[in-house]
Formats: structure tokens, C-alpha cells, sequence
């Protein structure tokens, strides 16, 4: 009875084989352990025997063919046999034993990703076109009992709360009260996904305003909304405790695309309603909050900025393509180092203390859409100017394109801000709390001077200075803002 | 940009730092004659005669100690272990001559040898011959221990190893050899001690070497198909291990699993959660997972085999562990 | 193919030799044995630490074999290494040092008692792992045949050495490829605390040569200028043939194996007698039979004292030991 052979395993990892050489004819005479051809494999060319009794009645390969392990290579029977099916059963490309290429995954059961499983919940993973509703079970009911491989994971002790490092950093970003979460990881760890969940379905800015939706809770998705994490939701920092943390304006997230908010707006015959961002809400509380209670004072001065102009444009000289410095950064770092000079001035009002930081960090007011955002230099007088204009243009950038992170807007100790390039000659700034200052710096302008005695045509620069009075009486004042600008008529100071 | 397998890459590596280097000569048993027990040294007899190419006969303790030796002397020797699991009969002269004479020696004898071949399980060889033992030689100073995945990182790395002045450990792929990849006909030497990301993603860091990199690549489609992107960092050199890489990816995704295909108690797979655990901590949404072998010598039955190694559906188990999704 | 077989037996007569060729090998002996004597001392004082092995009574083995070689040729052996660093032109100074852990020591301090490296000389150490080192000089050997320039290693181990793995490889090895390393068992008949009839079956090392078709010695090694002879037959044989040669050298440790060894296992009898056969002794009457003054005598020993006691003034003197990190890897690790 004749039968098809097919490519024997010569190696344990041999896949497939090259046929090298026929060592018998069809029409020829095989017995048991007879070598019948020559297959290259992956280690060595090796002996094809058959182990059978027989004739060759047909070859399905020649010399030099590459054959798949268990592909049909010949056909052995009785001489004169008619194996024309056989031939087209070969032929036809059907395997004579399948190649067990793909491994079983482990038998457990438990470890099988349940097919069932909701879409991931966790922010940042693509938005699925429908976002499947969450019932009230915090599991979703279609998962699989619970998974053998998971280590039991004792339920969190009463009263304490857990959180994953992220999931509290994330918390403190958007402003989310952790308290008020329910978690879903093992033991009742609030996780990621929790914390943005939360962020979607309140807004709420810490303990303060009432929360407009239902509960916060990751279980109870709202139906209608289809955001993923808001990308200006509140700090949470100065809810209650006046931490000494100075958050800035607005946070923004660096995960999510910037989605906005579906709201429809009130459209009467008269006015249009436009929908207060979470940013506006933010910056209008914190900066009605810095009127009310931080007592503002002024202090203004005027000063030849040509030499700094001049300076500026030498060191721009040198560094040529490998990068810029601006005005501004130099009036940073002339703020810094002023600060660090006076450290009283790098200071906070505390209710019973003036504290005191031990860093001079300056944020830097950037205008994005719809709003402000401060990003800080950290360190800024120990920074080089050069470095100080690669960190200032790379926190502006990011920060209008939202890609900041939280650490990169918290943290400053005193804040400048320049409205010059919108023509702005001077203006007052609000501080940002609970820093004591704030520089605001306006344009240069051409206009007539008085030099030994003769009106000739000069520069000029106005620089404000805003105090808060708790922190920085007028002579203190006076003199920061006399340092500031002495180091910026005399450029080279900024190098000491 | 040709395409040549696992085997071919570090075949033209070994034959183009023979030509540079009059010093470079190879040692093992069936290196010459029998062209290579996995055929990774097919043709070098033939190009360069025994003086260069050297049969040895079945002592590894000797044949890695004549090694040393030489390369006490200034030679540059390939030591090849038909499979690392052999090695531990020469474990002695690599950590206790090899990696330490520098140190013994006040910094006066370096000594510039690869100690290279096939490790980690291949298919049904049993116990004795499937241990992937990198966590042996990682764990000693005065060693380098490098793991390629790809051709194109097989070759690049063992031209390094080669021309590296300290004592390396090149632990091949044994299921690899065959696999084929993009490998430039233009010289080029990979830095030791730099990693690779093989995929990126932004949800999940899958950090695995070898074979595994590949398991990791398959679990990623599949992750893929689910919205998951996985990125796959190789870290390619154990020792010294490119921290750097692995702390920025898990910074990224605030997700990591480590795949090994070793066992798990003080796996190499265990320095690395270390080092995320304790450079990511604030950035971490979950602990760090762990996908290993299980605990237990290789049984020999295909299933059992199958069963007791990582598969792509550990892979994936270990992923959405992670993400709070099973 | 038979195993040529050339031990030779001979009688144990004094061989010719001069007051020039001999005095040196005496003066080295002896400044070996006194450094080895002002080492124990500087242990007991709690000055060395860790292991202390000492050579004292096998002076002319590691004295007698080293004077046969070239600047250039190799010398790789034990833990038990004062006598053949220096043999080899290690300073006393360094060594001392290095016992002391200071940072002039041979290797910074790094090594210690049990590894002394010197490149300058070619002594390439000083190991810890019994047998472990053989390999290593054929390796050394290997490289000497690759090169072809005809430098020669001699390699020092016990006879403890001989049951073990590593020792067996090199010994195979060393013979299939003909490598030019002469490996010298300085067998002082205890391994630590056996004796040799309770380690082998057969208490002749030189004989494993017969299996491997290795050319082969047995001698005692008492009398240095017999070492010098015999050692340089094994040493011709390497440069000229590239054939490597086991000998045998039958010798006696009059301490312990290490500091901590009270030696319990041989009976005080047994030491006095080995002592009375003390190579150093044996040297010394020999040179005054030839003819060497008295007087040079003594000024010899005066000028050895003085070296050795300076070389311990200087290891007292010298700043410990003060690195380690850069020193794990050639370019750092």
C-alpha cells in the first residue's frame, strides 16, 4: 500500500530543510535504513533513511528545494501501484503532518485575558468609539471570577487609604480629593484610572465648590460625557491648608490631548454665555483671592536698557546656532540673583512666620490659548544664561503646546512677567500666592533723553515691582528693584 | 540592507575582527573541523587555519583557563561553550581568574576574553541542558554580560566584545540562530552597556532580553489589537545595565513588567525591578511584574516545556495585571 | 604510539658547581627565608591578616628552578609565592608592603599574600583556587607557541594540587598541543593536613605524564644547584621542542600550611629530621667548602638582614591601602 513521505525532524529546531541530493532514483529499491537523500538543516547536512520496505514511485521535490518539516517528499510503495491520487494529494500542497509552530499558551485558565473584560478604563489608552457605560459595580460584572495568579491582597486597614505613587501625584495635579475616590485596584488601591475617572466626573476643585455631578466615584462614569482627563482641572494644593507648595495658575496634563468640554452654551437673543473653563474658574478664584488678601504696593523705575541690548547681542554673537538668549532672560537672572542677594525677598507670608526658601526658583508667566500658565526655573541663579534661554524657550513651548509636567509649574518662589512684546510701556502684576513678589517688565521704547545736559534720543525700559507689604516693606522693595536694575545697567554682574 | 540570520552575523563578526586583529583566535570544542556545533563558526577553519581556530578536546576548565592565560599575555581569545550550561565546569577560571585577576593584579594584567555560545532552553534537551544562567555571571564585578536578541545587535555587540580590553560573557540566543534580520553591509561596532527600545508604546513598559524580546514583540500585537501599546525596551548588555533607558520608558507609561526566560528567585529579572522600583516609585500606578519560567528544572515533554516557559499569554496575563484588568 | 618514559634515578652526589654560580642562589634563599621569618612575625603582631602560607624550608625549589630562566619567560604559581616573586626580582620592599596592605604594596594592596603580580618581572601570580592556575600557564604557554617567541613558563603548584580537575586539564591540554610550560609539583608531602599516602592511590605525581605522553622528573629538592640542573633540562625541552615536562620535586615544609596551622598531624621527629636537610644550610656549607671567605660570608648575611629589615621599616612606614574602585576593569568598570 503505498504511502507519501514526509520531511522527518533531522534536528530538534529544524523547521524546514533544503533537499541536497537524491540518493535514490524513482523506479529504485529502498529496505530499512537505507539512505534515500541528503537534507540540509539548521545544523548540519544530515541522512534521510527511510525505514521502510518499498519502491520510490514518485518525488515531489528535486535537488535544491526547500522543504517545509513534514511536507511530502516522495512516495514509497509496491512497484507498478497506481499512486496517481496520491501524487495529487501531494501535490495539492497539503502538508503530510502539520508544523506545530505555535506554542500553548500556559493550560491555567486563570491566566487567560478574559475576552470579556470592559475597555481599559486607564487615561491616556486611545479612546474607543463608544465608551462602553460603567454599572455600578465597580468590577465589571463580565469578568472572570478571580484569577488564581493574583496574589490575595489583604483589604486596606481601616481608614487607611491607598493610592499608587501616580495615582497620587495625578491626584494632586488635577485637583482631586483622594478621599473622595473609590479605588479599584487590589485592597481598594485607587489607581490611575480611579483618580482620572473622578477628575471627568466632578471637576471638583478640592473641598470647595459643590460638586455639580453625582458621586466621583470611578463607578458612575457620566453617560454624556465623552472627554477623557480635563486637562485644566484644579490643583488641589491650596485648598485648605495654605501649603507652602506655590501651585500656579493652571496645570495642565501630559497625557491627554486637549479635549474640550461639551457643554452646550446658553445662547439668549442679548449675550452668549460662554462656558467658564476649569483654567478661567482657576485663575479667576486665585488671583480675586491675591487682591483680597495680599496688601499690594508698587514700585516703578525706569532704565537705559541699551547696554543691556548691546551685552545681549554679544553674547548672542557667541553663541550663534547653538542657541539664544532674550531681554527677559537676562531680567531673570538678574531677578535671581537679586533674590539671592536679599534673600528676605524670597520669601513667604506664613500667618505667624516669614518663611524663608533656600532656592531662588522664578516662574515665568507664558500666555497660552485661553489662559496663563507659569512654568519655573529652578535654580535660576545658579543657571548660566545660555541654559536659562534653552529652558525658557523649551517650558514656552510645551507649555502652549499643554505638555507640561507638575513639577515643572509648581514650585516658585517669585514670578516675572512681560507684556513688551504686545507694546505694553508698563503695567502692574498681581502676585501670585504665596510668593511676595512679582517683576512686570514692559517694552523698550525710543523717546528723548537728558544726557549731560542735551536732550539727545535714548532707550528706555520700565520694570514694576509688586510687594506684598506683609513680607516687603517699601525700602526693602526699593532696593531689590535697585539691585535688579543696577546688574542690568552693568550686564557683566549677571555673570557673578 | 541584506538580510542574514542570528548564526551568519556572528559568524562575519568573528571572521572580520580575525582579519583586523592578528591576536583575536578561537577555542572550543567542534569550533574547526566540525565547522561549529550550531555551525556559528562554519568557514573560520578553513580561512584561518588551526594556529587561529582551535579544537579543543572535552575540558572546559582547561580550555577557558589556557584562554585567560593567553589573554593574560595579550591575546584575544573567543572561548566558545557548546551551551553556557558547560560553563559552569570552567565557572572558576571566568569569576575567579577571569574577573578578578585585573583587581589581584593591581590593575596590571587585563584580561580582553569573550567567553561566548548558546544559552537559555532550546527544545526538550532536559534539565541539564536548558539553564539560562545569566544571573550567575551578571551578579559578578569584573565582568561584562551581554545578551543579544537580533542579528543586527548579535553582530554589533560581539565586534565590541571582541575588541573590549575586559572579560565578557556573550550569551547567544539558542532558538535564535535561525532567525534572520537587517544586518548593514557597511562595519559597525554597538556599544556595550547601551539598550535598545525595540517597540515603543506609551502604556506599558514590557523590559525583556533574548528570546524573550521576541515573545514580548508578539504579546505587544497582541496587546495592540486591545488599544494596549506596549513598549519593549532590550537592555541588550546585563552588566553593566543601561538604568537610563529602563527609568525613562517606565517615567513614560507608569506600567512596567520584566519578562526572563530564566527561573525566578534572584533572576536578573529582580535587579531590574529593583532599579525601577526605586527610580520610578511616584511614577509607578502598580508594582512591578515579573513574568519567569516557573521555579523548576526543565522537564523534557513538549507540553510540560511549554507550560513551565513564558509564553505570549503570560506576557499579556502580566500586562493587564498591571493595568488593573483581568 | 608508547609513552616514553624518562625519569632517571640517580644517586644524590653533590654536583659541580662554583662559588659564582652558587653564592647568589644562596643569598636569595636566604633573604627568602628571612623575609618569610620577619612575615610571621609582622602576623603574629596582627600586622598581616588573613592567610599567611610560608615557603621556609622549600627555598631551593622556587630558587633553583627561576634561575634557569630569561628575563622574558613566565612564572605563574600558588598562593604559597613569596620565594618565587622574588626568585623571579620582586623586591623585597613591594612584597613586604603588600603583606602589610599598604599602598606601595606589589598590587596597591589589593592582593595580599596570595596574589602577587608583578608584569615587569612576568610573574603572573598568585592564586587562591588549588590547581585552578594550571590551565592559566598553559594559556600563558599557549601563547608563547602562537607567537612563536620562544618564552618559556614554569608553573608552581602542589601536590594537592594533583586530584584536581583543573590540574588534570591543564596537564591534558598542556600535552595534546605540545605547549612550553614546565609545571613543577613542589610536593612537600602534606596537603594541608594530610599526608600524601592518604590523598593518592599512588604517591608519584610525575608519573600522571605516562598517560599524556608528557616527558617527566622526580627529584628531591634539597640541594638548589640539583633543582638548577634538572629544571634546566625541562626548560631546554620547552624552548627548543616546545615540549612541556611534569616534574616532581619532592620537598618538606618546616611550618605549617598557613599561620594557622599547629601542624598536629606529624610528629616534631619527623620536622627536626627534614630540618637537618635544610636546603639553606646544605647551601651554605657547600660555599664554604668551594672556598667562599668566612667573612663573605657573614657580610652576605648582614647585607640580607639589613634588606629584609628595611623592607619591613619601609611596609611599616608606607600609607595603607587606598583604592579599589578603579580597579575592577581595565578603563574602569
Amino acid at each position: 500500500m503505498a504511502q507519501i513521505l514526509g520531511l522527518p525532524k533531522l534536528s530538534p529546531t529544524m523547521e524546514e530543510g533544503v533537499l541536497v541530493r537524491w540518493a535514490k532514483q524513482v523506479g529504485d529499491k529502498v529496505s530499512p535504513g537505507d539512505l534515500v537523500a541528503e537534507v540540509e538543516t539548521d545544523k548540519a547536512n544530515m541522512d534521510f533513511n527511510v525505514e521502510d520496505e518499498g519502491v520510490l514511485l514518485h518525488l515531489f521535490v528535486k535537488e535544491g528545494d526547500t522543504v517545509k518539516l513534514g511536507a511530502p517528499v516522495a512516495i514509497l510503495g509496491n512497484a507498478g501501484e497506481d499512486v496517481t491520487a496520491l501524487i495529487a494529494q501531494g501535490s495539492g500542497g497539503g502538508a503530510a503532518a502539520p508544523a506545530a509552530k505555535v506554542t500553548e499558551p500556559k493550560a491555567h485558565a486563570a491566566v487567560r485575558a478574559s475576552t470579556n473584560a470592559p475597555e481599559p478604563k486607564a487615561e491616556g489608552l486611545p479612546e474607543p468609539t463608544e465608551k462602553p457605560k460603567q454599572d455600578a459595580a465597580a468590577k465589571p460584572a463580565a469578568a472572570p471570577p478571580p484569577t488564581s495568579t493574583a496574589a490575595p491582597v489583604a483589604p486596606a486597614p481601616a481608614g487607611k487609604l491607598l493610592a499608587s505613587p501616580l495615582a497620587k501625584s495625578l491626584a494632586v495635579e488635577l485637583g482631586i480629593d483622594l478621599r473622595g475616590v473609590t479605588g479599584t485596584g487590589p485592597g481598594g488601591r485607587i489607581v490611575e484610572r480611579d483618580v482620572r475617572t473622578a477628575a471627568d466626573a466632578g471637576d471638583q476643585p478640592a473641598a470647595n465648590a459643590p460638586a455639580a455631578k453625582a458621586s466621583p466615584s470611578a463607578a458612575a462614569a457620566p453617560a454624556d460625557d465623552q472627554a477623557l482627563a480635563d486637562d485644566d482641572n484644579e490643583h488641589a494644593a491650596e485648598a485648605d491648608d495654605g501649603e507652602a507648595a506655590p501651585p500656579s495658575t493652571a496645570i495642565v496634563s501630559t497625557r491627554a490631548t486637549a479635549v474640550a468640554k461639551a457643554v452646550p452654551a446658553a445662547d439668549a437673543g442679548e449675550y452668549t454665555d460662554v462656558p467658564a473653563s476649569n483654567m478661567r474658574k482657576r485663575i479667576a478664584a486665585r488671583l480675586t483671592e491675591a487682591k483680597r488678601d495680599v496688601p499690594h504696593f508698587y514700585l516703578m523705575r525706569r532704565f537705559d536698557p541699551s547696554p543691556l541690548l548691546a551685552f545681549r547681542a554679544r553674547l548672542n554673537g557667541l553663541l550663534g546656532d547653538r542657541g539664544k538668549v532674550s531681554v527677559n532672560d537676562l531680567i531673570v537672572k538678574s531677578v535671581a540673583i537679586a533674590l539671592r542677594r536679599l534673600p528676605e525677598c524670597n520669601a513667604a507670608w506664613m500667618g505667624d512666620a516669614i518663611r524663608r526658601f533656600h532656592h531662588v526658583h522664578i516662574g515665568i508667566a507664558v500666555a497660552i490659548e485661553d489662559g496663563l500658565v507659569t512654568p519655573v526655573v529652578r535654580d535660576a541663579d545658579g543657571k548660566g544664561l545660555a541654559v536659562i534661554g534653552a529652558e525658557v524657550a523649551d517650558l514656552a513651548k510645551r507649555a502652549r503646546s499643554r505638555h507640561l509636567k507638575a513639577h515643572e509649574i509648581t514650585g516658585s518662589t517669585f514670578t516675572v512677567s512681560n507684556l513688551g512684546m504686545f507694546d505694553i510701556e508698563r503695567f502692574t502684576a498681581i502676585i501670585n500666592p504665596p510668593e511676595a513678589g512679582i517683576l512686570a517688565v514692559g517694552g523698550i521704547s525710543d523717546e528723548p533723553v537728558v544726557r549731560d545736559g542735551q536732550v539727545v534720543a535714548g532707550k528706555r525700559m520700565t520694570l514694576t515691582l509688586s510687594c506684598d507689604h506683609r513680607v516687603i516693606d517699601g525700602a526693602l522693595g526699593a532696593r531689590l528693584l535697585a539691585i535688579v536694575i543696577e546688574q542690568l545697567e552693568q550686564p557683566e554682574s549677571l555673570a557673578l | 540592507m541584506p538580510v542574514i540570520s542570528y548564526r551568519e552575523a556572528l559568524n562575519q563578526a568573528m571572521r572580520e575582527e580575525m582579519e583586523r586583529d592578528e591576536n583575536v583566535f578561537i577555542m572550543g570544542e567542534e569550533v574547526g573541523h566540525y565547522n561549529g556545533a550550531y555551525k556559528v563558526t562554519q568557514g573560520l577553519l578553513q580561512r584561518f587555519s588551526e594556529r587561529r581556530v582551535i579544537d579543543a578536546p572535552i575540558a572546559e576548565m582547561g580550555f577557558a583557563g589556557v584562554g585567560v592565560g593567553a589573554a593574560m599575555v595579550g591575546l584575544r581569545p573567543i572561548i566558545e561553550f557548546m551551551t553556557f550550561n558547560f560553563s559552569l565546569v570552567a565557572i572558576d577560571q571566568i569569576i575567579n581568574n577571569a574577573a578578578k585577576i585585573f583587581q589581584m593584579s593591581g590593575g596590571q594584567f587585563n584580561i580582553p576574553i569573550v567567553f561566548r555560545g548558546p544559552s537559555g532552553p532550546a527544545v526538550q534537551v532536559g534539565s541539564q541542558h536548558s539553564q539560562a544562567l545569566e544571573s550567575f555571571y551578571a551578579h559578578v564585578p569584573g565582568l561584562s554580560v551581554i545578551l543579544p536578541s537580533t542579528p543586527y545587535d548579535a553582530k554589533g555587540l560581539l565586534k565590541a566584545a571582541i575588541r573590549n580590553d575586559n572579560p565578557v560573557v556573550f550569551m547567544e540566543g539558542e532558538t535564535l540562530y535561525g532567525s534572520t534580520g537587517e544586518v548593514p553591509d557597511e562595519e559597525y561596532v554597538l556599544p556595550i552597556g547601551k539598550g535598545d527600545i525595540k517597540r515603543a508604546g506609551q502604556h506599558i513598559t514590557l523590559v525583556a532580553w533574548s528570546r524573550m524580546v521576541h515573545t514580548c514583540l508578539d504579546a505587544a500585537k497582541e496587546l495592540a489589537k486591545d488599544g494596549i501599546e506596549a513598549e519593549v525596551v532590550d537592555p541588550r548588555t546585563l552588566r553593566p545595565l543601561d538604568v537610563p533607558i529602563i527609568v525613562e520608558s517606565v517615567h513614560k507609561t507608569g506600567r512596567c513588567v520584566i519578562v526572563e526566560v530564566g527561573w525566578p528567585v534572584a533572576g536578573f529579572g529582580a535587579e531590574v525591578a529593583y532599579q525601577v522600583q526605586k527610580h520610578c516609585l511616584d511614577a509607578l500606578d502598580a508594582p512591578v511584574e515579573r513574568v519567569t519560567s516557573d521555579d523548576v528544572p526543565m522537564p523534557y515533554a513538549k507540553n510540560l516545556e511549554d507550560q513551565v516557559q513564558p509564553q505570549v499569554a503570560d506576557v499579556i496575563a502580566a500586562v493587564r495585571r498591571a493595568l488593573y484588568l483581568e | 604510539m608508547t609513552t616514553p618514559d624518562t625519569a632517571r634515578i640517580e644517586a644524590d652526589l653533590p654536583l659541580p658547581t662554583s662559588v659564582d654560580e652558587l653564592t647568589p642562589l644562596y643569598r636569595q634563599m636566604l633573604a627568602i627565608r628571612r623575609l618569610e621569618e620577619a612575615s610571621a612575625k609582622a602576623y603574629s603582631q596582627g600586622k598581616i591578616g588573613g592567610f599567611l602560607h610560608l615557603i621556609i624550608g622549600q627555598e631551593a625549589v622556587c630558587v633553583g628552578a627561576i634561575a634557569t630562566l630569561k628575563p622574558e619567560d613566565y612564572v605563574v604559581a600558588t598562593y604559597r609565592e613569596h620565594g618565587h616573586a622574588y626568585a623571579k626580582g620582586v623586591a623585597a620592599r613591594p612584597i613586604m608592603a603588600e603583606l602589610y596592605g599598604k599602598k606601595t604594596g606589589l598590587v596597591k594592596g589589593l592582593g595580599g599574600s596570595m596574589h602577587l603580580f608583578d608584569k615587569a618581572t612576568n610573574f603572573l601570580g598568585g592564586y587562591g583556587i588549588v590547581g585552578g592556575h594550571v590551565p592559566l600557564a598553559a594559556g600563558v604557554a599557549f601563547a608563547s607557541k602562537y607567537r612563536g617567541d620562544g618564552r618559556v613558563v614554569l608553573c608552581f603548584f602542589g601536590e594537592g594540587s594533583s586530584t584536581i580537575g583543573g590540574f588534570a586539564e591543564g596537564l591534558a591540554l598542556a600535552a595534546l598541543w605540545k605547549l612550553p610550560v614546565v609545571l613543577i609539583c613542589e610536593n612537600n608531602q602534606y596537603s594541608m593536613g594530610t599526608p600524601l599516602y592518604r590523598s593518592l592511590a599512588v604517591e608519584d605525581v610525575s608519573l600522571r605524564a605516562l598517560a599524556h605522553g608528557m616527558p617527566r622528573d622526580r627529584f628531591d629538592g634539597d640541594d638548589v644547584i640539583k633543582v638548577k640542573r634538572r629544571i634546566a633540562e625541562a626548560v631546554e625541552r620547552a624552548r627548543t621542542t616546545g615540549e612541556p615536562t611534569l616534574v616532581e620535586v619532592v620537598t618538606y615544609r618546616f611550618r605549617g600550611h598557613s599561620m594557622s596551622d599547629p601542624g598536629l598531624y606529624r610528629t616534631k621527629d619527623e620536622v627536626e629530621e627534614w630540618k637537618r636537610r635544610d636546603p639553606l644550610g646544605k647551601a651554605r656549607a657547600h660555599l664554604l667548602e668551594l672556598g667562599l671567605a668566612p667573612e663573605k660570608l657573614d657580610d652576605l648575611e648582614a647585607d640580607v638582614k639589613a634588606e629584609i629589615e628595611d623592607a619591613v621599616k619601609f611596609a611599616e612606614d608606607s600609607e595603607p591601602a587606598d583604592a579599589y574602585l578603579p580597579y575592577v576593569m581595565k578603563g574602569g568598570a
